[in-house]
């Protein structure tokens, strides 16, 4: 085994652990003033307001799925079935968030289709 | 669904539980004592702050099987409190005053043939009652149909579990068509004033999480619950009582079935909130079982733990002993404790 691959082996056997979720807090330990702002505007977003946390879980979940962030999915895929929302509205909120991403790849398309006719004879 | 007992549940073994709650199913879990908590908080040893509320479980006696219920209720359970033991309540309500609420709570406590006897003559002695009615009780049988004119007449606080707002949950947690009878009971309720600011005639619900996770917040849900139940069903009630389940019986069960008992564990541990706990409902509460003995808590009641001092039966009951008890904690305890806390009257903290 190369030396790189002993060290990879050490540090760890997945890119993403389950149990790093809980260590989230811990990133104000390089950096306690930008760490502290964060959580505290995280904090702040989350909270009931012109939208309901309810609302707002639902609405991190698709987001959740629009940046394949398995921390996130986890998170609020309890937060939001916690906060009462039933499994066919998590799935539409998903089919949103699918909706977007295959949207906004699909849209590009004018712009594919924009060059071809720009260069077709 | 029959209850533990029935099935001959290893759970249904007040002890073997302990050992599962303290240290898991297969021996190995570790979690900070209770005690530990409670030292680091100024709290230990846990002592009452005064006795005020007499917490009646007059009967294990159910027409529901709800997944999460701690005291294992069902139909098949024939615990039920008698009029002999309802009169030495009695009695020790006379002689003390410090008693001033009367919480009735079971099983379905209106299933107890003397349930309507005892509210008569706890009501004589002008003392505030509530009772933890399952709201399907009422429609189940002709003779519950009166409950709330019966309720109404001697000023009931009712107190009812209504999980969720939608039928998925709440059928999820208590048993199919129990949502659609709950919006019927609740709207004879509202028709005999119950719910109306105006009358005085309280009715709150009760939400308990469907799963394997902590409440929401009290506030924010009971907002969404008035909004929810006025919009679709024209019901009315007035606070919102937030309570989280307790690892115990039932739930315990789920948990341990479900591979969920660890991570819950886990959740409530680092949930402890040291307001919470100097705020537990044990602290002015006494819990007396069917059978007259006492406890703690209901919680406690169930895990068969009985008050640490020689007033431990009805017959017995001696208020400034009870008083100065030490209260009997475990891991089980950490359920109260955890964010805003949790008591049979919601958050605490």
């Amino acid at each position: 085994m190369s030396i790189q691959s002993q060290k990879t082996s050490q540090m760890s056997e997945h890119y993403y652990n389950s149990k790093d979720l809980n260590k989230f807090g811990n990133i104000a330990d390089f950096q306690k003033d930008l760490g502290e702002k964060f959580f505290a505007y995280y904090g702040e977003v989350f909270k009931d307001s012109a939208l309901t946390a309810r609302e707002k879980s639902l609405i991190a979940l698709a987001v959740a799925h629009a940046v394949q962030c398995p921390y996130c999915i986890d998170a609020y895929s309890a937060d939001a079935f916690e906060k009462g929302w039933n499994e066919a509205q998590m799935m539409e909120a998903v089919h949103v968030a699918c909706a977007i991403r295959g949207g906004a790849s699909l849209v590009h398309g004018v712009q594919m289709m924009n060059k071809v006719k720009e260069i077709a004879m | 669904m029959r209850s533990l007992k029935a099935q001959n549940s290893l759970l249904s073994d007040s002890q073997k539980q302990i050992e599962i709650i303290e240290h898991g199913q297969d021996g190995n879990l570790q979690t900070i004592p209770f005690k530990d908590k409670l030292e680091q908080s100024g709290l230990f040893p846990l002592k009452p702050t005064q006795v005020e509320i007499l917490q009646l479980n007059i009967g294990k006696m159910c027409n529901q099987v709800c997944k999460h219920c701690h005291v294992d209720a069902g139909p098949d359970r024939r615990e039920i409190m008698t009029i002999e033991t309802m009169q030495q309540c009695l009695d020790v309500l006379a002689e003390n005053e410090n008693l001033k609420t009367v919480d009735l709570t079971g099983g379905a406590p209106e299933m107890n043939p003397n349930f309507r006897w005892f509210v008569e003559e706890i009501s004589k002695l002008n003392r505030h009652i509530i009772v933890r009615c399952n709201l399907t009780i009422i429609l189940a049988n002709k003779k519950y149909y009166d409950l709330p004119q019966f309720y109404k007449r001697h000023n009931v606080e009712v107190v009812s579990s209504l999980p969720f707002y939608t039928q998925d949950r709440t059928d999820r947690q208590r048993g199919n068509g129990v949502f659609e009878d709950s919006i019927k009971a609740l709207q004879l309720l509202n028709e005999m004033g119950y719910g109306n600011a105006d009358t005085g005639l309280t009715l709150n619900l009760v939400y308990n999480p469907a799963g394997a996770f902590l409440p929401p917040l009290q506030q924010s849900l009971e907002k969404e619950y008035k909004l929810a139940l006025e919009e679709k069903f024209g019901i009315e009630f007035n606070n919102l009582y937030v309570i989280t389940n307790m690892p115990i019986s039932r739930y315990l069960d789920f948990l341990l079935t479900s591979g969920n008992y660890e991570g819950y564990m886990e959740k409530l541990v680092n949930a402890y909130n040291p307001v919470a706990a100097a705020n537990v409902m044990c602290r002015n509460t006494i819990s007396v079982g069917w059978d007259g003995f006492l406890y703690d808590c209901d919680f406690n009641q169930m895990l068969e733990l009985k008050v640490a001092c020689e007033s431990k039966h009805i017959s017995s009951f001696k208020n400034e002993m009870l008083k100065s008890r030490e209260i009997i904690t475990g891991q089980h305890c950490y359920g109260c404790t955890a964010g805003p806390g949790s008591s049979c009257g919601g958050a605490v903290a």
